[in-house]
């Protein structure tokens, strides 16, 4: 933290401006917030980012459609597993490309583990900037590492997965794997969620900390166009897996937790609630594959030399941080003509502003924090 | 009553200070360095090229035909090939230059996948250490070229499929050769 500059004002006496990042552990990444105080009160707030810009977009319109998947590991990369899902999810739109039965199962199971260990991440970061040195975030890591060997095991990698292809995955999925998710799910995981819960939700210092701050009021949330966990926190309920109601999520029983106020500790409730539904779903999904049909790719899907015909789509899914959506322009070419993507994150951070102004710089940390973002996301 | 919180959650620490000792679901710390890391068969990291020996003490042949499929689809670009010539300057197939730039790739596996010949595949080896960026990180014919045995080491499942999956293919190659000599002299009478 340095002083750029102070600023007289009559009323309000000696502003400080501040720059709080982009090097600093709160600010999760290469994240700038030029912060105006007076006294310990946050009067002005302007994010800054753009420091982690990949030029994303650009690479994917000089590439064929394939070699846009690995891309989108990088976007969001702590659940690339449903990037990758969004993006193929706007190719198959574009192109008409069915995806048969199993194949939408394995991809709820996959979606909705990637939503576990983004959500673990989350509570885990969150508790971190509040200054609860570790503990809580090292318990949430273990689990998070539990997920990365599974993941790894089926895919190769622990985080850049690149395992969605057009019209199902990459391979399939073994059925001891499915068998050790399932256990790893109701035994570790349940026991890690109802600790954290136990150690947490009723925490004294937690709820003085997070109760009441960063109120973000269900209209502006609307306006700003804030979607996910931090929409449902402010009461909205809009959920895509239930609006759109895509792939097979309307055969599964699930509930979309809402909050009531809108502050910090009703984003965190929302993320650890969501975990639970998230593992109903999966365990439904598993008993649901019994029955599906079709394999795990439809074998007259093209991946390598892919055409669509000339056209656009726009697809959009529920990603753990909310509405991801890609917009594809097609000129009948191999490589898409427009390559657009919806972010979550960057979205969800336009109304950081409103929610930090009347509160002290040390909550202005942990409302980032419960914000969720990833800047390989917000900068692409 | 204030504080109850608190206390629950101490009490929740302490359990998993103890149990750190003896529950192996508690810590999960893996001392690596000191022990080898765990990796799982299907791991990738770099590509490396497969070298089909008849036994282990001989060199062996490359599988690669160069076709340039995965130099086309390589996402970052990373590939560089150029096909062998004879004394005539006819293509052959194999590679006379296969170049990866390792400080490019980054390890998605596409160029496995698109391979017709089950000739690249991806390494585990992932300790990747040079004292110079350009030429060390850009491996050549000869240091990507590793044999079979080696993948079957690494990968076995993945390994034995590719085996069966080039024989087979060998056999049909074989019985449509056979039929087409069969029937080429009936043909042009």
């Amino acid at each position: 933290m340095n002083t750029l500059s102070t600023e007289q004002d009559d009323v309000h006496g000696e502003l400080m401006e501040i720059s709080l990042g982009p090097h600093h552990p709160s600010t999760h990444g290469v994240f700038r917030m030029n912060i105006t105080l007076d006294g310990e009160i946050v009067v002005k707030l302007k994010p800054v980012f753009g420091y982690l810009h990949r030029n994303h977009e650009k690479i994917a319109e000089g590439n064929t459609y394939l070699a846009a998947i690995p891309y989108t590991d990088r976007l969001d990369y702590l659940c690339s597993l449903t990037n990758n899902w969004a993006y193929v999810h706007a190719v198959e739109t574009l192109a008409a490309i069915a995806v048969p039965e199993r194949a939408e199962c394995l991809r709820i199971i996959l979606g909705e583990l990637a939503r576990i260990a983004n959500h673990a991440c989350l509570v885990g970061f969150l508790l971190n900037d509040l200054g609860t040195s570790f503990t809580p975030l090292l318990y949430s890591l273990r689990e998070r590492e539990r997920m990365l060997d599974l993941i790894e095991e089926l895919t190769g990698s622990r985080m850049m997965c690149n395992f969605f292809r057009f019209g199902g995955l990459r391979s399939d999925i073994p059925e001891d794997w499915l068998q050790r998710l399932r256990t790893y799910l109701e035994g570790p995981f349940a026991r890690f969620l109802d600790e954290q819960d136990a150690l947490l939700s009723g925490n004294e210092i937690l709820l003085a900390r997070t109760q009441g701050v960063g109120i973000l009021p269900p209209a502006l949330a609307v306006q700003a166009g804030i979607t996910g966990p931090m929409l449902r926190a402010s009461g909205v309920p809009y959920d895509i897996r239930k609006v759109d109601q895509y792939s097979l999520y309307k055969r599964f029983e699930y509930k979309v937790p809402i909050g009531a106020h809108g502050d910090t500790y009703d984003r965190y409730m929302m993320r650890m609630l969501e975990m639970r539904e998230s593992v109903k779903i999966i365990q439904q999904a598993m008993d649901a594959l019994k029955n599906a049909q079709g394999s795990h790719i439809d074998p007259k899907a093209r991946n390598q030399g892919l055409r669509p015909k000339a056209g656009e789509a726009y697809a959009r899914m529920e990603s753990p941080k909310g509405e991801l959506g890609f917009h594809l322009v097609s000129d009948g070419s191999a490589k898409p003509y427009r390559f657009r993507i919806r972010p979550p994150s960057l979205i969800n951070l336009t109304a950081l502003e409103d929610i930090c102004l009347g509160q002290t710089l040390a909550d202005t940390v942990v409302i980032l924090g419960s914000v969720d973002i990833v800047l390989g996301e917000v900068d692409r | 009553m204030l504080g109850a919180g608190i206390i629950k959650g101490l009490r929740i620490t302490a359990r998993n200070l103890i149990g750190s000792y003896h529950d192996p679901n508690r810590l999960t710390t893996q001392q690596y360095p000191e022990e080898p890391a765990r990796l799982p068969a299907n791991y990738r990291n770099f590509p490396f090229l497969v070298l089909d020996a008849p036994s282990p003490d001989e060199e062996g042949t490359l599988r690669c035909i160069a076709c340039k499929m995965c130099e086309r689809e390589c996402p970052p670009q990373c590939i560089r090939i150029e096909a062998a010539r004879d004394e005539n300057g006819k293509l052959q197939r194999r590679p006379k230059i296969f170049e990866i730039d390792i400080s490019i790739c980054m390890g998605c596996g596409i160029c496995v996948e698109v391979c017709p010949e089950y000739s690249i595949e991806m390494d585990h080896h992932f300790e990747v250490v040079e004292t110079e960026r350009h030429q060390s990180l850009l491996l050549n014919l000869q240091r990507l070229s590793k044999p079979n045995a080696y993948f079957h080491q690494i990968n076995p499942n993945k390994a034995t499929a590719s085996d069966k999956a080039i024989a087979e293919k060998k056999q049909k190659a074989a019985e449509r050769f056979a039929t087409t000599k069969a029937h080429t002299p009936k043909d042009s009478k």
